[in-house]
């Protein structure tokens, strides 16, 4: 009996405690970084959502933006971003999750090559790796230089551009200095595609 | 996508410099936190509302039966709590989690694991995420720290039974440590881009016709304690690859050392406290020398780019985020994995085998280089008595560590922590290749599947919580044996170290002689690298020739 009061005490202390540091953990602190952050970095705190002309929310510069048909074809009009385990919906995210050795994913890898040697019109041996497989989260915005400056003069016809002003777009959105070094250098496809819409006069 | 050395280097050499920076200044604030006896006015109100008298000293049982009480109570309220999402505020349209989820779920943050058997973004809303999930963050790594100062505390007291009041230590290290730390470190993800609202947004693309819903959540506050608590729970499903938590590769590497910053500082502490710097820094350099190891190992292991898809590739990417590329997934990897981390910026199932074989190696060794928080100094200083009692050996004297006999108890403590983990993953990966279960679970095919399964009992019973994520844990055999891998792999060490610590403190301090082992110097480390890599070589090494050795060396 006398354990068995002493264990609900503890219980009871624990219940206590946990209950106690929830508010202090679970709902003070968050509300106090949220606000912070809402104070000195409102646009980073809340998406990083770029704004189209009209000031409407158009995209997030941190997040892909892609759709294909149901063959899996992204639109020709644009640069594609990589190839995505969940579809570039960001209501989810996840990577293929399959081993290198994976007849699957060689595969997805294959079918990925020729799909894109055949659109840019290049050999297969041309094909850069990002361009054929899953990124780790499926929303990687991201590309390669080389795969975006394959891209340049489908992009360019497509939109009445020169090749020139189009490169120039990539050349404004690619990484460089240290943070290409940390990482590697890196063409985010969401804000070039922004930028070829506005210049082109589609935005 | 290229491995590059310089950056490689670059990166390895900023983390060392930076860590070896700061852990002598973060390591006597953190003696400060423990040693102190003074109660500030809110942290008496705190007492105060979770009635707490904290003017008494426990002796060691009754400091674990508190580590176990507050276990289970978190256990059962973070079970229901799911189990009731459906009617909670804050959960958007979300229904109340799946029990074997729930369970499973419970267990991993309670046990600093963070294993997610769930995709977060369509299973569990704001509320869980902030109030349940992220206060475990803070609270399942406070454990640990507590636990091995409990333990640091049985070494430097003697003839005492004593070792401190538990509620007060897990108070002081979460408001004290953590959560300063965290607090600063969300405000600078945020500057950096990681988000922090309440709400979705949706955007619409008129020129490409695309809408979406960008989603929301306190992820910056989360992500922050995440790392910093070596959990390693992602707000997202794809973890640290998703851009919200990890936007850029500046966040990246911030991610890396903050989950390296604490378990890197402790040994300082240790030092300190046990009246003796050298024996910190020996401790403090075994780690080192093993995170610096490892991190190359993983770095070959990457730039090799074995694997047929791979080469068919023309390179790596699969699994990787183009911002971050080969060499940060490399360092994370290899960090997230030596910690009880677990988060990934990387797909760890696309690694090259051996790079996933390196991985697995490095939760095996007892994530002790540096470790999780609290967990991979307890876990390295019963390595080190394990080395002296080796040591002992050889020169035929009754071992002693720091003053302390390490007679036949002692001994017992520790033999029996370090074969709990390598029994778990053995018998449990063991049992499961075995059941018809795993054949729709883990999809793949070869040697890779047995990999999945061994690295997915390895990072449970190691408390990591990464995986490599084509198997699916949510079925009720895979859901219950995976929690018993956690729950058994994390308490059963933390009771056998407490008890440890309760038989060092009640013996006298023996003064050295000329037979005492130095367990200081670059002897002794050398033999407690040794010890800790043979000890895990002899335990594991045919399931790693089973799995990522079949895999990585029979091509």
């Amino acid at each position: 009996m006398n354990t068995l009061t002493g264990y609900l005490r503890q219980a009871l202390t624990a219940l206590r405690f946990l209950l106690a540091a929830t508010l202090v953990l679970g709902v003070a602190y968050p509300l106090a970084v949220f606000g912070a952050g809402q104070l000195i970095a409102p646009y980073q705190a809340n998406g990083s959502i770029i704004r189209d002309d009209g000031g409407a929310p158009a995209a997030s510069a941190l997040i892909a933006q892609a759709s294909a048909d149901e063959n899996g074809v992204q639109d020709p009009r644009w640069f594609h971003a990589r190839p995505s385990a969940v579809n570039w919906d960001p209501a989810t995210s996840s990577a293929s999750n399959l081993g290198p050795n994976d007849p699957k994913l060689l595969q997805a890898v294959e079918a990925n090559r020729a799909a894109v040697a055949a659109e840019e019109g290049i050999s297969e041996s041309e094909v850069p790796a990002d361009a054929v497989t899953a990124s780790g989260s499926g929303l990687d915005p991201h590309i390669s230089p080389e795969y975006a400056l394959l891209q340049v003069s489908r992009v360019a016809a497509a939109h009445g551009m020169s090749p020139e002003e189009v490169r120039a777009l990539v050349l404004r959105h690619t990484s460089s200095g240290l943070e290409a070094l940390l990482g590697q250098p890196s063409v985010n496809v969401t804000l070039v595609n922004l930028d070829v819409a506005a210049s082109s006069g589609q935005r | 996508m290229t491995f590059n050395i310089a950056s490689f280097l670059v990166q390895v050499a900023a983390l060392a410099v930076v860590l070896a920076a700061l852990h002598k200044p973060l390591g006597v604030y953190l003696v400060r936190v423990f040693e102190g006896k003074m109660s500030s006015r809110p942290e008496r109100l705190f007492y105060r509302l979770a009635g707490i008298d904290a003017g008494t000293e426990q002796t060691w049982s009754v400091y674990l039966r508190s580590v176990l009480a507050f276990s289970v109570v978190s256990i059962l309220l973070v079970f229901v709590l799911q189990r009731l999402q459906g009617i909670l505020p804050g959960s958007g349209s979300l229904p109340g989690v799946d029990p074997w989820i729930a369970m499973n779920t419970a267990i991993s943050f309670v046990t600093n694991t963070n294993w997610q058997t769930y995709a977060p973004e369509t299973t569990i809303g704001i509320f869980v995420q902030m109030t349940l999930l992220a206060v475990q963050n803070f609270l399942s790594a406070a454990v640990g720290i507590v636990v091995v100062v409990t333990l640091i505390r049985g070494i430097a007291r003697t003839r005492t039974q004593r070792l401190g009041n538990f509620w007060v230590d897990l108070a002081r290290t979460s408001f004290r440590i953590l959560l300063p730390i965290a607090f600063v470190a969300s405000l600078l993800m945020v500057l950096g881009g990681v988000v922090q609202n309440f709400w979705p947004a949706d955007v619409v693309n008129h020129a490409a016709g695309i809408s979406q819903t960008i989603p929301g959540g306190p992820v910056a506050s989360q992500e922050a304690i995440k790392e910093l608590g070596t959990n390693g729970g992602g707000y997202f499903n794809a973890n640290s690859a998703h851009p919200f938590e990890n936007p850029n590769p500046f966040i990246s590497l911030f991610e890396v050392f903050l989950l390296l910053l604490i378990p890197s500082a402790l040994p300082y502490a240790f030092g300190r406290i046990v009246g003796d710097q050298k024996q910190g820094y020996t401790v403090a350099a075994v780690m080192g020398t093993l995170w610096l190891a490892s991190v190359s190992l993983m770095g070959w292991a990457v730039a090799s780019g074995q694997g047929t898809a791979t080469a068919a590739a023309g390179g790596l990417g699969e699994g990787f985020e183009q911002r971050f590329g080969p060499v940060q997934g490399a360092i994370f990897a290899a960090s997230t994995t030596l910690t009880s981390t677990g988060a990934v910026n990387t797909a760890h199932d696309s690694l090259p085998p051996l790079a996933g074989g390196v991985a697995m190696v490095n939760m095996m060794l007892g994530e002790v280089a540096p470790g999780g928080t609290g967990s991979g100094l307890y876990g390295m200083l019963i390595l080190s008595i394990i080395s002296v009692f080796i040591a002992g050996l050889m020169v035929g004297r009754t071992p002693e560590y720091l003053g302390k006999k390490i007679g036949p108890t002692e001994m017992k403590l520790a033999a029996m922590y370090i074969l709990v983990t390598p029994v778990l993953v053995l018998a449990l990966a063991g049992i499961t290749v075995m059941l018809p279960d795993i054949i729709t679970n883990a999809p793949a095919t070869g040697p890779h599947q047995f990999s999945e399964v061994l690295y997915a009992f390895t990072s449970g019973a190691n408390n990591n919580g990464s995986a490599f994520g084509g198997i699916t844990t949510s079925s009720p055999y895979l859901s219950v044996m995976m929690s018993l891998a956690m729950l058994l792999g994390r308490f059963l060490p933390v009771a056998l170290v407490l008890a440890l610590a309760g038989s060092l403190a009640r013996q006298g301090k023996i003064p050295a002689s000329a037979g005492t082992v130095p367990t200081h110097g670059p002897l002794f480390g050398g033999l407690l690298v040794g010890v800790t890599v043979i000890l895990t070589a002899l335990s594991y090494f045919p399931a790693l020739a089973l799995g990522p050795l079949a895999e990585g060396l029979l091509k």
